[in-house]
């Protein structure tokens, strides 16, 4: 146990003067309980833990109030009784000074522990158990990282770990917390040592790894070690290993490589040079989770610095304040230069005294105005090359201090940035005071920052190309369905023109007879509607010329007719449209709740609303009007007469009577009774198709197709005799051939009709419009109580449309 | 003819360098069809520097037509979200001389902004969902808006749309996780309890540091 060990040694390295003495005069001490205590969810490394109790909890010593988030996290225990008064932001020990979420305990002064479930003989219980409670008991590496312990524990399967190291170094000036341990608590460094190499398979050497400057420790270890080799031969495995105090020996990278000559490889962790190297504190920490079931809820920490009176190592408990800690210890702010959280080397000054002790806090520093004074303001630098020369990870300082000045992020990283530990080592013999470390971690930063905004564009960019190529979808999308909405158009257009063409050609056959039964009067084909031409008809009287003549222009009279019509009804409607309009907009501001006070850009915008619907409206009404006139014109062509009633005269329900009356000529009863036979025709066509191939299948469907095709047949033979009757009745409509169609009735109807509007008197109109506007009062009515019954979606606008015509009575009568 | 070739070595060295160049104008023949670079990569290398918020303010539509039009020759100084960092890589890249932001662009902030909807004024009209280049919007049509943070560039695209302005660009907090050191300032003149700055330079100079008058256990 006692044969000698190679010790390599450190490269670089300083010598700065250690003042470890004040600090270790005294035995480790306790504090009493302070009345508030403040306990950080991320206190370790990693993801903070999520809490699990509420305020008003009454939580006991031990319990759980923040649980692990993920493996890379640790949880958080109370670490004391009391009751939970806060979970909010509180200052933490940070560089930054940033709040972090905490859970406020205030302390019932009774300390009660949790039940706790302690293991006498920890050897008979799986690895993976003895995982799972260092787990939970929330331990982290209490070095100073706080590296969640049971994920270093539990080492990838390729990676091979040969040795266990405990870093008992404590290079760092001032700090004795890990010395103060090792000397009262020795016993528990070496069980718990015994306890680490249990759960790592008893890897082939164990060390504890001490720097010789720390003599009363490394007896009091050897000392341990061989009580403990009595009941468990393992003990004398242990080898306490004393090397010479260099600055920074206590890296656990710097450990390994004086302990075992090893040098972990750039990027790489320690375990993949096969070792494992843990703190002495927090193989304690273990230890006592295991045995005890113990969780972490207090450390040692020294607390040091000529501004107290007292200087001392104290047992402290997670959450106390940095304040209570320093008043207890005869704090004078007047004397202090600062406050620094960890040793001088590698500490940063404590923004907020209020932030509590953590997992990771091992040095409470309160220097005196003398002992550390304001840093010296840097001067350029003189490529002096000290600072390589210390440097214990072989980098190159002064290079990278150029490069952290000029930001050139791509030179840093090929210099090995982060393979920097921040030791410090270079900024405490830099002759020029240059903070190096200082760049080196803004310049860590902006790398780690950079990358995640590259990452975050990266993100960006996906989703913005995801989004583009999403909305040329729905484009090309949405064009096809025009261009497949258009096809449709055009063939419905083209079966109407069919449709229109053999009406035609049906009308041609009737025409036909027409001619035949009546040459002799020599009348001219007047039974056609000689739309727009009404001479036509007569020069070529009878010939089949004239016939096709007749049967275009009455096509012609048949569609251009019942589209008037449907535009004129789309122009009124946008005139309604328009004037709805400008009669909302002239309603007065009136001040609601979201807008209480009515500014004077909103009535200027309101005035430019309403100007804007007068023109709409005006425009409107020159549109119908322009309709109106083309229109009229048109019908007293068709009328051939009436030459008196001007297109002005002709108003909404004659034009719409002439159309109407027009649509029903195109389809006069004969037209009407031969399309329907020809549609039957084809039905009868198929439904036999049909039962031939049921019989040819022999479907059971075969008797229904055929009586369906009876029925056809009867149907058929139903309208072929309506058809003959009609035209034996049309007969002598035509020979006396003065006489012309029913339509042609109600044109003149209505022709007669706006004749007597011209020569009614005012009062007369009057009493008839307002009639006629009782009865489409009547039909609005009607429709919307139809929607209402029907819960119709329009049924706002049926109602607008009901009282808007009550309106208009009341305005006419 | 051997004959002609042996005792003409005027003629040997022409065949010689004529079949030289033969054989080596096909392998790179071949070598050009085979390995043909599809694409234009220096456009996916400009695009990559650019810090992808699809703001517009360079007068093109997003990034890439950005970076399309510098691979074009456009000026590399219209982009004020990624700022002089982006020019600079930008100049590398492209080895030009790096210019300062064109001002007529827009300034380019040292804080990182995102959107933030005023929850209760917003009466869902969807048009900032439409406005957002990077779908960072959730919302339906009369239904409250809210911004994903996460994913928001601080593009400033959805405020002016937005009818009754309840938009706001914020700032980002910097949390543990984003915080980072700063760079020292030349010459400073450092603070009590205001700088977390450096211990170990914390040292008078050489001669004067940390001398042992204190009882320092210098025990080796």
């Amino acid at each position: 146990m006692n044969s000698p060990i190679k010790v390599w040694e450190l490269p670089g390295g300083i010598h700065p003067p250690e003042r470890k003495a004040q600090s270790l005069q005294l035995p480790l001490g306790e504090l009493p309980l302070p009345p508030v205590l403040v306990i950080p969810l991320n206190q370790h490394m990693g993801t903070p833990a999520q809490a699990v109790v509420q305020v008003g909890d009454r939580v006991l010593a031990g319990q759980l109030i923040g649980a692990a988030d993920g493996t890379f996290s640790a949880n958080t225990h109370a670490s004391t009784s009391g009751t939970v008064i806060a979970i909010e932001e509180r200052a933490i020990a940070h560089p930054s000074g940033i709040h972090s979420e905490s859970v406020v305990i205030e302390a019932d002064g009774k300390h009660e522990w949790i039940g706790l479930t302690p293991c006498e003989d920890y050897q008979s219980l799986d690895r993976l158990d003895l995982l799972d409670t260092i787990r939970a008991a929330g331990v982290a590496g209490l070095g100073g990282a706080g590296f969640p312990t049971a994920v270093k524990l539990a080492p990838k399967s390729t990676q091979v770990i040969d040795t266990l190291i405990l870093n008992g170094a404590e290079c760092e000036p001032y700090i004795t917390a890990d010395d103060m341990l090792m000397q009262v608590r020795a016993a528990e460094v070496v069980s718990g040592t015994l306890l680490l190499s249990h759960i790592l398979q008893h890897p082939e050497q164990i060390l504890i790894g001490v720097e010789d400057n720390k003599p009363k420790a490394i007896a009091a270890l050897k000392a341990a070690i061989a009580g403990a080799s009595v009941s468990n031969p393992e003990a004398a495995k242990i080898r306490v290993v004393a090397f010479p105090t260099k600055y920074p020996s206590g890296g656990a990278k710097q450990l390994i490589q004086i302990l075992t000559g090893r040098e972990v490889p750039s990027g790489h962790h320690s375990a993949d040079a096969g070792v494992i190297c843990v703190n002495v504190g927090t193989a304690v920490a273990a230890w006592r989770a295991v045995r005890f079931g113990e969780p972490l809820v207090s450390r040692v920490t020294t607390v040091v610095g000529e501004a107290l009176t007292t200087q001392r190592n104290i047992d402290v408990l997670f959450g106390t304040p940095i304040s209570y800690v320093l008043t207890q210890h005869g704090f004078d702010i007047s004397r202090a230069s600062r406050v620094v959280m960890g040793g001088p080397m590698m500490g940063f000054t404590l923004l907020d005294l209020d932030a509590p002790v953590g997992k990771t806090i091992n040095c409470i520093l309160a220097p005196g105005k003398q002992e550390l004074p304001a840093p010296q303001p840097a001067q350029a630098c003189i490529r002096c090359g000290l600072c390589s020369e210390v440097c214990p990870v072989h980098l190159l300082p002064q290079q990278l201090f150029w490069y952290a000045q000029a930001k050139d992020f791509d030179r840093l990283e090929a210099h090995n940035l982060f393979d920097c530990i921040e030791c410090g080592a270079c900024s405490y013999v830099c002759p020029s005071t240059i903070p190096l470390v200082q760049y080196y971690r803004a310049a860590k930063g902006s790398i780690r920052l950079h990358d995640l905004e590259k990452e975050k564009s990266d993100r960006s960019r996906q989703r913005f190309e995801f989004r583009q190529s999403r909305i040329a979808k729905e484009e090309a999308e949405k064009e096809a369905k025009r261009v497949l909405r258009q096809k449709a158009a055009e063939e419905a257009k083209q079966k109407l023109a069919e449709k229109t063409a053999s009406i035609a050609a049906a009308k041609n056959d009737a025409v036909a007879a027409e001619t035949t039964i009546a040459p002799a009067t020599g009348a001219p084909a007047a039974g056609m509607p000689a739309a727009g031409m009404p001479a036509t008809g007569s020069p070529a009287a009878g010939s089949p010329a004239a016939d096709v003549i007749s049967a275009a222009v009455a096509k012609a009279a048949v569609v251009p007719q019942a589209s008037a019509a449907e535009q004129k009804a789309k122009l009124q409607r946008i005139l309604a449209a328009a004037k709805n309009n400008l009669e909302f907009n002239q309603k007065p501001l009136i001040p609601n709740k979201t807008n209480p006070v009515i500014s004077d850009e909103q009535l200027v915008k309101q005035q430019v609303r309403i100007k804007q619907a007068e023109m709409k409206v005006a425009e409107a009404e020159k549109k119908l009007a322009d309709f109106i006139a083309e229109i009229g014109e048109e019908i007293p062509a068709v009328a051939d007469s009436a030459p008196t009633v001007t297109a002005a005269e002709i108003n909404d329900p004659v034009a719409a009577s002439i159309a109407r009356a027009q649509a029903k000529l195109a389809f006069s009863p004969a037209d009407k009774l031969r399309s329907n036979l020809d549609s039957l025709r084809l039905r009868l066509e198929k439904a036999e198709e049909k039962v031939a191939q049921a019989k040819a299948d022999g479907s059971a469907s075969l008797e229904a197709l055929q009586m369906g095709t009876e029925k056809l047949q009867q149907k058929i033979a139903e309208t072929l005799a309506e058809l003959n009757a009609l035209d034996a009745s049309d007969k002598p409509v035509a020979s006396a051939a003065a006489e012309q169609t029913a339509a042609q009735i109600a044109i003149a109807k209505a022709k007669a009709k706006a004749a007597r509007m011209t020569t009614m008197s005012d009062e007369e109109k009057h009493a008839q419009q307002i009639q006629a506007m009782q009865s489409r009062l009547q039909k609005a009515r009607e429709r919307l109580e139809k929607a209402e019954a029907e819960d119709d979606p329009n049924i706002d606008a049926f109602r607008l449309g009901v009282t808007k015509l009550e309106e208009r009575l009341n305005e006419m009568s | 003819m051997i004959d002609l070739i042996l005792h003409n070595p005027i003629v040997t060295a022409l065949l010689a360098l004529g079949g030289l160049s033969a054989a080596f104008g096909a392998v790179l023949g071949f070598a050009a069809v085979k390995y043909k670079v599809e694409g234009d990569p220096i456009v996916e290398r400009i695009d990559a520097l650019l810090p992808q918020t699809q703001c517009g303010q360079c007068g093109h539509p997003g990034c890439r037509p950005y970076a399309q039009a510098i691979a074009d020759g456009e000026a590399i100084n219209k982009c004020p979200p990624g700022g002089q960092a982006t020019i600079n890589a930008l100049a590398d890249l492209l080895d030009v001389p790096a210019p300062s932001l064109d001002a007529e662009h827009g300034e380019h902030l040292p804080i990182k902004l995102v959107a933030f909807i005023r929850e209760d004024e917003c009466i869902g009209c969807t048009k900032c969902i439409q406005a957002c280049p990077m779908d960072a919007i959730l919302g339906a049509a009369k239904q409250m808006h809210t911004v994903i943070a996460d994913e928001c560039t601080g593009c400033d695209l959805c405020v002016e749309p937005c009818p009754v302005d309840c938009i706001d660009m914020i700032p980002v907090e910097t949390d543990l996780q984003t915080w980072q050191w700063n760079l020292p300032a030349t010459n400073q003149t450092p603070v009590f309890h205001v700088v977390g700055n450096l211990i170990a330079s914390d040292l008078q100079p050489a001669g004067n540091r940390l001398t042992p008058n204190q009882d320092d256990n210098k025990a080796a």
